[in-house]
């Protein structure tokens, strides 16, 4: 058996070996696909089990690499935080190489995918190191490896507008956040060694050393700021609903479901591991605005009717989920409550594991609808499931589980987090006892909205008839496409009925980190009984309630079914309105019409309603046209002025560029003269 | 052996000189006039070096001096004179500011250069420290020549006889550079005069003028 730091290096080498051949094979594009996506998925697979094994066993493996720069090495660690990280990012991998072999193929008949193969597999290669890297420079260099490769797969199909401006924001946003945890990194590793050598770099350095608490903070602010941009936090959110979209949908899996967790790595392995001792109040500052983005998260992406951006804002919803559990930690661990600090750890991670499955799933799925009915207007589509069933019916098992339902994985982790903020005790702070019941309600709301939401953009993508003006000419996808998405609806389904196997499994994590297990509490009943403190508190047992409603399910299909006559289908009745047409359905815009008049002082909404001046008689109205536009208010209030001032700046700065030679010849005497004045 | 007192009166009555003729190619209109006045400057510059190496005993200055002669006194000003036949430049020279101006800048940064230097001039031993400040003066002053002129030729030969200033700080700071360093430089300049040539050719054809003022056009428009 291999080392698993071996295991999961090995894995980075053979893709970036897959990115090296992929550049050879430009000719050749079957070739191309599937040993592209055939070596990313085994790699995937490889660096699964190095990362199931390391959390397993609780080991930590160490290693460093002689290359980098001369005197600065590369370290290498894998412990069972990283390995928890590689586990997430490589299950996802693996489905999503498999289901990219079938959705790729469909691109490969309009352009040539070598782009696409390469910065794919660099990508992962990317997302690995990042986990596996134990030292400020590898980790930087990871990161904007990452970074960059996913800017060029934002950017595969460069012909649209669209296209190239989603991958710029995105592009601003991620350096401004790597600025952020660069400075973050370089106060940690000054520190560290007292601003006298270069050697604080490494992560065991900054582990070792004791921040002061101005520093500490400072730190700690950068990276959050940093890593929280990347995440797609708000309010620094604005580049996912426009990236996600525009990129493949493969892509948009891996972006959403795993790319923004390697921000959470960060932020977790910055505070808990390498800072190590902080106040309460940092907790704090991730709760509330983990709390912010789940609840504008969800309330933006109800406002959608494009399936991907929907999924997108989901992403920023369930972010903040995981953040809430996150900050829910540190304030535990600030206060000295190691079980219920490690309780919301693992929430937090619990989510993280789930969201990577069941948002890669809902992507392959919007995929899947996207490539067969080239649509990506909800408004426009409707009856789905009659033609694809399959795509359908996982489609479903996403929903439901993003919804937060049982049995799925969104439950369990909800719950769970629901647990960390119910079992809470009273803390000698009056702000948390203020904040920690409101957190919870608000938790409650985000969950009963991304229900609403789900049922909406189920409801009307699958549902009903088809809403388009030409009939489509839809057809299920390949098998390549449905095995992806099958293995990651099996997975969420296995992840929400055996969560104690599951948390058995991660305790080692917050073990690792705070200090303190919750696996005898978990499972203390046995593996059917999920019981995070005390059984008299609360319990939840996944088995039970798979097979619950599983029953309910047959007895119900079987009552309607087995008796022939038990359904009969009769014309639809129509008001007495003769021409009813698949236009009259009910839409997404009017699905969340309510929702919209509670919260409308969260949009900026622009509605209209125009009626067409040519009607014969003011009696007999013409056509009308209904146009309503609604945009996040962040852009207007936080980047709008930036925008601005940078223009302005840029331009006030532009008037030194006289166009005349001799003007700037003056610029550089003048300054020669001064600095010959000054300091000599 | 010559009386060293003497070979510091000739180096500095060559530095001088120097300065002269860099006054010269401030005042100086038409551009044949400052093509030659170039060469003289690098005639002096080249002489002086050759007594700076003999006094100082560094062989190895002689070499810079002959390189010195062959390409400023030499090559450059007959490439210069050769383009301006070839681009039928025969107007006057334009300055952008007028003359006895340039001229009072000029004294100022002479004086200027002076004061810097002095703290320098009472360290070092070199029998050469006096020619310091001339050194700078000549920088400046090609310099101001490249501010104060509009035209592509003179602006070139500015930045020529600024290259001379850095050659002669270099001797009188140090005894010269490293020879291989000279060397390189040497070729720089060259290669910098046929690049420029090949510059000008291409400004005229474009703008049809070497006024550098045209190219104010090239600016973005705001």
């Amino acid at each position: 058996m291999m080392d698993p730091l071996n295991l999961a290096g090995s894995a980075i080498i053979l893709l970036l070996g897959t990115a090296a051949l992929a550049l050879f094979l430009g000719r050749k594009q079957r070739l191309l696909l599937v040993a592209g996506f055939v070596l990313s998925a085994v790699a995937s697979l490889s660096a699964t089990i190095a990362g199931v094994r390391v959390v397993g066993w609780s080991t930590t493996s160490q290693a460093i690499m002689s290359i980098g720069l001369p005197d600065l090495p590369f370290h290498l660690r894998l412990d069972p935080l990283a390995g928890f990280f590689i586990t997430v990012v490589g299950i996802l991998s693996f489905v999503v190489s498999i289901y990219s072999i079938g959705y790729v193929r469909e691109i490969s008949k309009q352009r040539p995918i070598g782009r696409l193969v390469i910065f794919y597999a660099l990508f992962l290669a990317g997302m690995f190191m990042v986990i596996i890297a134990d030292d400020a420079l590898f980790f930087l260099v990871s990161w904007e490896l990452m970074a960059a490769a996913s800017y060029f797969l934002v950017l595969f199909e460069d012909e649209r507008v669209e296209n190239r401006r989603a991958a710029f924001l995105y592009m601003v946003v991620a350096h401004v956040g790597a600025l952020a945890i660069l400075l973050s990194f370089g106060v940690m590793s000054g520190l560290a060694t007292g601003f006298e050598g270069f050697h604080g770099y490494t992560f065991d350095a900054m582990r070792q050393a004791e921040f002061p608490a101005v520093w500490a903070t400072a730190a700690f602010l950068l990276a959050f700021f940093g890593f929280a941009a990347k995440a797609g936090v708000i309010p620094l959110h604005v580049w996912l609903p426009e990236a996600h979209p525009v990129a493949p949908s493969n892509i948009s899996a891996l972006m959403s479901g795993v790319m923004l967790k390697t921000a959470i790595y960060g932020i977790v392995r910055v505070t808990f591991d390498l800072i190590g001792v902080f106040p309460w109040w940092w907790g704090s500052i991730v709760l509330v605005f983990g709390l912010i983005s789940a609840v504008m998260g969800v309330l933006y992406a109800l406002m959608q009717h494009d399936l991907k951006r929907l999924l997108a804002y989901h992403s920023v919803e369930n972010i903040g989920i995981i953040l809430i559990g996150i900050g829910l930690s540190m304030i535990f661990r600030s206060f000295d409550f190691p079980l219920l600090s490690s309780l919301a750890l693992i929430a937090g991670l619990y989510h993280t594991l789930n969201h990577a499955i069941f948002k890669g799933l809902l992507f392959m799925g919007a995929g899947a609808v996207l490539h067969a009915s080239h649509e990506r207007n909800m408004e426009e589509m409707g009856g789905l499931i009659h033609f694809m069933p399959w795509t359908a019916a996982l489609f479903l098992v996403g929903s439901v589980s993003i919804a937060g339902l049982p049995p799925f994985n969104g439950f369990v982790s909800e719950w769970l987090t629901f647990q960390a903020f119910l079992l809470s005790p009273s803390l000698p702070s009056p702000l948390m006892k203020l904040l920690i019941p409101l957190g919870a309600a608000l938790l409650a709301l985000t969950a009963a909205l991304a229900a609403a939401c789900f049922v909406k953009a189920f409801g009307v993508t699958f549902l009903g008839h088809w809403r388009g003006h030409h009939q489509p000419h839809v057809q299920e996808v390949d098998w390549f496409m449905r095995s992806g998405m099958i293995m990651a609806a099996l997975l969420c389904l296995a992840l929400g009925v055996l969560p104690t196997v599951i948390i058995d499994w991660m305790d080692t994590v917050p073990e690792q980190l705070v200090g303190s297990r919750i696996g005898t509490t978990a499972g203390a009943f046995g593996w059917m009984w999920l019981t995070p403190v005390a059984p008299a508190r609360a319990s939840y047992s996944g088995p039970l309630v798979f097979l619950v409603t599983l029953s309910v399910i047959v007895i119900a299909y079987l009552l309607l079914h087995v008796r022939s006559g038990s359904i009969t289908r009769v014309p639809l009745w129509d008001c007495g309105f003769e021409k009813v047409t698949p236009r009259m359905q009910y839409t997404a815009t009017a699905f969340a019409m309510p929702i919209r008049r509670i919260f409308g002082f969260f949009f900026h909404i622009r509605e209209q309603v125009k009626m067409n001046p040519q009607a014969p008689h003011r009696t007999v109205p013409g056509r009308m046209q209904y146009t309503l536009r609604i945009r996040d208010r962040f852009w207007g209030w936080l980047y709008r002025p930036l925008v601005d001032a940078s223009f302005w700046l840029s331009r006030r700065v532009g008037r030194l560029q006289q166009g005349r030679i001799q003007a700037y010849l003056i610029y550089s005497f003048v300054t020669i003269i001064v600095l010959l004045l000054f300091l000599r | 052996m010559m009386d060293l007192q003497i070979v510091s009166q000739i180096s500095s009555f060559l530095a001088a000189l120097v300065l002269l003729t860099a006054f010269g190619m401030l005042v100086q209109k038409r551009v044949y006039g400052l093509i030659h006045l170039f060469a003289w400057q690098g005639l002096f510059l080249s002489l002086n070096t050759a007594v700076v190496g003999f006094v100082a005993n560094k062989h190895h200055l002689y070499i810079s001096s002959v390189l010195t002669l062959s390409l400023k006194v030499v090559l450059l000003p007959y490439i210069l004179h050769v383009l301006i036949n070839r681009l039928k430049i025969r107007k006057e020279v334009e300055t952008v500011v007028n003359i006895p101006m340039t001229m009072m800048i000029g004294i100022a940064l002479v004086i200027f250069s002076y004061h810097l230097t002095a703290p320098i001039r009472q360290l070092s031993t070199l029998i050469t420290r006096s020619t310091l400040a001339v050194a700078l003066a000549t920088v400046m002053l090609g310099l101001l020549m490249m501010i104060t002129r509009r035209h592509a030729v003179t602006q070139i030969i500015g930045f020529l006889a600024l290259e001379n200033g850095l050659f002669f700080a270099a001797t009188s700071a140090t005894y010269g550079m490293p020879l291989v360093v000279e060397l390189g430089v040497a070729l720089d300049v060259l290669i910098a005069a046929f690049i420029f040539g090949i510059f000008f050719f291409h400004i005229h054809t474009t703008f049809d003028t070497l006024d550098v003022e045209q190219m104010a056009k090239l600016k973005e428009e705001n």
